[in-house]
Formats: structure tokens, C-alpha cells, sequence
């Protein structure tokens, strides 16, 4: 098996969708002449010519909702969104057309289009360029929404994109991007819904997402040097969401900690401890906690930064807490 | 090209143009080599070459007029006299910063001096510049806003909206486009179907002018005192495009791979600084000794200014929890 990084694994599902389907085209800020400004699609513009890797304008809601309408015309377009900050000015687009044209429409339209773009902090680039807003987006019935956190995964769940009629966010983080990690060399997919246990164990379920999932096995690491045997569940799509696997996990483990790397508010992880708690109540043995970024909106400066978000000693924290009374 | 310097502009204020050009340039060369040593992160833009822009036009401006600007900030800070040592711990995250060490690079503010912000997202700053003008109008003062903004920015629909509501309701507004040729590494001619981009003000109903030698800083002030005389005599908005240059990259992260060496060079026989200075010394209104003088000043500034911000302190953590409301 390669070893790929993130980006790597990324470019060889972009490569492969442009390969497999002639309508097909990549278009955002910078894909182009720039090579994508986390070098994703650096080379590609030269390779595959300005009429299939376009450079559009700095118009998030006109080149999206260009890409929604390409999508329903029956093109299979990939629209980048730089970073998710900037989907802000695309919102209506995604939540109010994207979102709804297949059911407004009575089942006569479809949107078979992937939206990449990329999330999270921790780069010092302040509050608003540091948020993580895929869980927003993963409250709007209509749209799907996938967090890889590795290579392989990423590979995988572009593909299931690709292959996808429906609108698919699909959200990366910039602090993977280098990460390196064994790719099946087979065709292979990942199901966009289907969560994995990225670590088994007994004792506890971490349940996490994206870059948080790093996060988590740190945490577990740490926690096997003190006799607690933790799973980790790498969430991998937040919507549709397998709650069967994390079920199935807190059924077997009795313990649960959620983390997600941004504000606690409201977060994605009150719907994951929502599900636990509906579910998998009679099997607990402690209450389903969590760890989440502060409620505050990110600052610059590096010491106070690292406060926002949680970290592998917080998340074994909090798993700590479980196994004391 | 103007060819001749203004004689009409006193002695003293040509030096004053040129420290505070030479100041911008100095502080962002300091601060380029303090990010690749690590004290600042994030994102971090440069302004070096387009320094005539920023300071010719803020030059005019009076202390209750106000400034909103995008995340290319430092040098329309520094031209403002916001504290050059407070900007520096900013930019290195500190306490002391213009900002609290909250905002970095890309979001300068001193609300004290009219400095309403650096803002990140692009053509974000607008509609902001359109609501403090329609408070001047609304109270009968006849103080302005200049709205900095980049070519790129004109492609988003918030420039569109907020063109049309400064125009419709008569606000006392400059948009003051500074165009170096690219967003990122895009150019203007493949971003935008009218690439003469001040023609854009025509749609909406705002008088506009371009200014085709931004490096000049005497064209940059004649310029914009018409401007700003048309919008002080009630007229409303107007548009000011300025042709300038970037002369890094986009921020420090940029390869630079869309454009070549060559077409570098020409601008870079423009530097805005050096042609003052060759100015200053034709007409015989600075010597030398002066020009050295200046120099050392400007670097005595920024030293201390770095020293500043390496001795201050990093904000207490109880900071993250303050301002999150009033
Ligand atoms: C809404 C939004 N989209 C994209 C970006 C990323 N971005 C930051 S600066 C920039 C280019 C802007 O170019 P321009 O307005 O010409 O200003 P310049 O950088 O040349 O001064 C882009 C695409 C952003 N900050 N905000």
C-alpha cells in the first residue's frame, strides 16, 4: 500500500473524477494559476487547461450557486470554497438552493455536486478565519456533509462524493494536509454515513471528527499508560450521521466523551450525547461528557489560541472524570 | 506623471511623506523577518510598493474623518499614526497591541484615531464604510470615510450593494480602490469582465477617476483632494481608482508562480520611495544629510518598536472571555 498524505489522497480523487468524467470541472478562488492556496490543485491547471480548472472571481454566492445550477444542468462540477469562513457569503446558496431543489422541485431536480473546502483553527489567523462551521451546514436536510480525517478516508469519501446525486460538503481541515498514511491501492470506497472505530478498545468511547480524531488517539494513548482502554470512533460523515456505530461502541464501552473542536454551544456534540442518551441510556455507566472549543471567537495571539482548542491532555481529562467515584 | 514635485506642499510635510513611506516600508521588512524567525504568525500581507497610496491619500484626510480598510492594513495604520510599537506587538500577539494581541496582522484597529479596522474578509469592510457614513449624514457632520479596498473586491456582490446604497443615499464615502494588478494570484483582466474597474462606479451612479501613477505620491494627493473637496461640499460618494503594485507576494505563504520576473522589474523601477527621494533631491529640498537622517529616525523607530513588542507580555488568559460582549 502507498503511503499518501492528505493532499496527496485528495488530488488522486480529483485527478480520478476529472479522468472519469469529461463534464466534470474544477472551479473556485486561486485553483488555477495559484495552485489552489493549500497547493491541492497545484499543476493541474497546466495539465487539464483553463476550460476544466477555472479560476472564478472572488464571488463565493455567484460561483457556487454557478456550480449548483452546472450540477442540476447534469454537469458533474467540484466547486472549491477556500476556506469555510468564506462559504458564509455562499450560505444562501448551498442552504437555500442546494439543499432544496431536489424537494421543492417535487423530485425533478438534482444537485450532483461536491463543494470542497476547508476548516479549523489554529494557524493565528483570528476569528474570522479560524472556524470550524461544518456542524451549521450539518443541520440542513438536503446537503451531506463529510469530515476526513486521514488519507485513506479522504480518498474514499471523495469518491463516494463523486459518486453521489446529491450536494456533498466536503470539508478538510489545513492542519492534515501533511499528515502521511497508508492508501489501499485497490478501488475502494468509503460510504459517506459510515463511521469507523479508528482504535478499538474497552473501556470508553472517544468519539470525535476531523482533526479532532488525531486529537482523540492521542488521548487514547495516553489513557493506555494509565490502564484505561479507550475506543476511539472517527465520526467521518456528520450527516447523515451512523449512529449505529457509536451506539453499538457506548453499548459495549458504557462510557462516552464527545470532542469537537469548536464553540460547545450548540455544537455537534449535544446531537452526538443527544443520540447516546435516546439510545444507549441503560448501558451507561457514567454520564456522556464532552470537549469542545471555548465559546469565544478565535484570537491571534498564540498562548491565548491554544486555550480554544481542546487538546489530547484535556480530552484524557475528561475521560479521567468518568472513571473516578 | 506629475514632473514636477508640489511646490505648493510645505518642506517639512514633503520630509513627513516621505519618513512615513519610508516607516511603512521599514516596519513591514522587520516584520517579514520576525515571521520567518517565528515571533509573528498567521497570515502576514505586505504593503511594500504601494506605500505612495496609503500615504498620499490619508495625508488629506482630517483627524475626525474615519478609515476602514481590508487585511492588507499595516501601512494605511502606519500612515494614520497609529503607534508603530503597538502595531509591532500585534503583530507578535501581545498585550500591548493595537488590538489586545486579539486581532494580528490582519485586523488593526484604533477606533481613537479613526482606524476602524483591518478587515479579513474580502469586501467585508464595505457595507461598515456605508454605515458610518450615513451616521456622519445623519448628524449633519461633515466628516468622511475612506473605504480602502483591493481589485479583488469588486467581484464580491457586498461591493455592488453597498456602491449602490452610498450613491442612493448620498453618503459622505471614498472608495478608494487600490488596484496592484491582483487578488492573490488572479488577474484583474480574468476576474473581471470590465477590467477598467472605476468604470464600475458609472453603473451606480458615483462619479469616479483613476489615477494611473499610484507610485507618485504628489498624483495620489491631487487626486484625492478632488475627491475629498466633492465629497465635503455634500455631493456624496466617489470612486478613486489607484493604479499600484504589489511588490511581494500575496502574504508570505504566496510561490509566486503566476507571474514572471519581467514584468516584476518595471514597477520595481517604480518604487514610490525612491522616486520622492530622487524628487526631494532634484529640486534641491532635502540633502542628503537629511534623507540620512530620516533613515536613521525611521530605523531608531522600528527598533524600539520590536523591542517593544519582544518585552511585552502575551494577554493574561483570562483576556480570551473579555470583549466578547460590551
Ligand atoms: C470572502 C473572501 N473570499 C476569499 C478570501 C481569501 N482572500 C484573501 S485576500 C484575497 C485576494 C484579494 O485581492 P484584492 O482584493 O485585489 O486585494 P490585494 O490582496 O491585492 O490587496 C483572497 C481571495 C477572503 N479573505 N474573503
Amino acid at each position: 500500500m502507498p503511503q499518501l498524505t492528505y493532499r496527496e489522497a485528495i488530488r488522486v480523487g480529483l485527478e480520478e473524477a476529472l479522468a472519469a468524467n469529461p463534464e466534470t470541472v474544477i472551479m473556485g478562488e486561486d485553483v488555477g494559476a495559484y495552485g489552489g492556496s493549500y497547493a491541492v490543485t497545484k499543476g493541474f491547471l497546466e495539465q487539464y487547461g483553463e476550460e476544466r480548472i477555472i479560476d472564478t472571481p472572488i464571488s463565493e454566492s455567484g460561483f457556487v450557486g454557478a456550480g449548483i445550477g452546472a450540477a442540476i444542468a447534469g454537469m458533474r462540477p467540484i466547486v472549491e470554497i477556500m476556506t469555510i469562513n468564506f462559504s458564509l457569503l455562499a450560505m444562501d446558496q448551498i442552504v437555500n438552493l442546494a439543499a432544496k431543489a431536489r424537494y421543492m422541485s417535487g423530485g425533478q431536480m438534482t444537485v450532483p455536486l461536491v463543494i470542497r473546502t476547508v476548516s479549523g483553527g489554529g494557524n493565528m489567523l483570528a476569528a474570522t478565519h479560524s472556524q470550524s462551521l461544518e456542524a451549521w451546514y450539518a443541520r440542513v436536510p438536503g446537503i451531506k456533509v463529510v469530515t476526513p480525517s486521514n488519507p485513506a478516508d479522504a480518498l474514499g469519501l471523495f469518491r463516494s462524493a463523486m459518486a453521489d446525486p446529491n450536494p456533498v460538503m466536503y470539508v478538510e481541515h489545513s492542519l492534515l494536509y501533511g499528515s502521511r498514511a497508508e492508501v489501499p491501492d485497490e478501488p475502494y470506497t468509503v460510504p459517506i454515513g459510515s463511521a469507523s472505530v479508528a482504535r478499538p478498545g474497552t473501556d470508553v468511547s472517544i468519539i470525535a471528527y476531523l482533526r479532532m480524531t488525531p486529537v482523540a488517539l492521542s488521548a487514547a494513548d495516553i489513557l493506555e499508560a494509565e490502564g484505561i482502554s479507550a475506543e476511539v470512533i472517527d465520526l467521518r460523515s456528520l450527516l447523515p450521521l451512523d449512529s449505529g456505530t457509536i451506539i453499538d461502541s457506548v453499548n459495549r464501552t458504557n462510557r462516552a466523551v464527545v470532542v469537537e473542536e469548536t464553540w460547545e454551544f450548540g455544537g455537534f456534540a449535544g446531537e452526538v450525547i443527544a443520540q447516546i442518551n435516546e439510545r444507549a441510556f441503560d448501558s451507561l455507566d457514567a454520564p456522556v461528557l464532552r470537549v469542545a472549543g471555548v465559546n469565544v471567537p478565535t484570537p491571534y495571539s498564540r498562548p491565548l489560541e491554544l486555550l480554544t482548542i481542546p487538546t489530547a491532555e484535556a480530552v484524557a481529562d475528561k475521560v479521567r472524570s468518568l472513571f473516578q467515584a | 506623471m506629475s514632473t514636477q514635485t508640489d511646490l505648493t506642499i510645505p518642506r517639512a510635510e514633503l520630509l513627513t511623506l516621505l519618513r512615513s513611506m519610508k516607516l511603512i516600508r521599514r516596519f513591514e521588512e522587520r516584520s517579514a523577518e520576525h515571521y520567518a524567525r517565528g515571533n509573528i504568525g498567521g497570515f502576514l500581507h505586505l504593503y511594500i510598493g504601494e506605500e505612495a497610496v496609503a500615504v498620499g491619500v490619508i495625508s488629506l484626510l482630517r483627524e475626525d474623518d474615519r478609515i476602514v480598510t481590508h487585511y492588507r492594513d499595516h501601512g494605511h495604520a502606519l500612515a494614520r499614526g497609529l503607534d508603530t510599537a503597538a502595531c509591532m506587538a500585534e503583530l507578535f500577539g501581545k498585550a500591548t497591541g493595537v488590538s489586545g494581541g486579539k486581532g494580528g496582522s490582519m485586523h488593526f484597529f484604533d477606533v481613537s484615531r479613526g482606524f476602524m479596522g483591518g478587515h479579513a474578509i474580502v469586501g467585508g469592510q464595505m457595507p461598515l464604510a456605508v454605515g458610518l457614513a450615513f451616521a456622519n449624514r445623519y448628524r449633519g457632520q461633515d466628516s468622511l470615510v475612506v473605504c480602502f479596498l483591493g481589485d479583488g473586491a469588486v467581484n464580491e456582490g457586498e461591493f455592488h450593494e453597498s456602491m449602490n446604497l452610498a450613491s442612493l443615499w448620498q453618503l459622505p464615502v471614498l472608495f478608494l480602490l487600490e488596484n496592484n494588478g491582483f487578488g492573490m494570484g488572479t488577474r484583474v483582466e480574468r476576474a473581471s469582465a470590465q477590467p477598467v474597474i472605476h468604470r464600475l462606479a458609472d453603473r451606480h451612479n458615483i462619479r469616479s477617476r483613476r489615477v494611473d501613477n499610484g507610485q507618485d505620491v504628489f498624483d495620489v494627493r491631487e487626486a484625492t483632494q478632488t475627491a475629498i473637496d466633492y465629497i465635503r461640499e455634500g455631493n456624496g460618494p466617489y470612486f478613486l481608482e489607484i493604479m499600484t503594485y504589489r511588490f511581494r507576494g500575496h502574504s508570505m505563504a504566496d510561490p509566486l508562480e503566476y507571474r514572471q520576473q519581467h514584468e516584476v522589474e518595471p514597477w520595481l523601477d517604480l518604487d514610490p520611495i525612491r522616486l520622492l527621494t530622487a524628487r526631494l533631491h532634484e529640486s534641491g529640498l532635502a540633502t542628503p544629510d537629511e534623507i540620512d537622517t530620516i533613515d536613521a529616525d525611521v530605523e531608531d523607530e522600528v527598533n524600539a518598536a520590536i523591542r517593544f513588542a519582544l518585552e511585552s507580555p502575551f494577554p493574561s488568559p483570562d483576556e480570551l472571555y473579555t470583549d466578547v460582549y460590551a
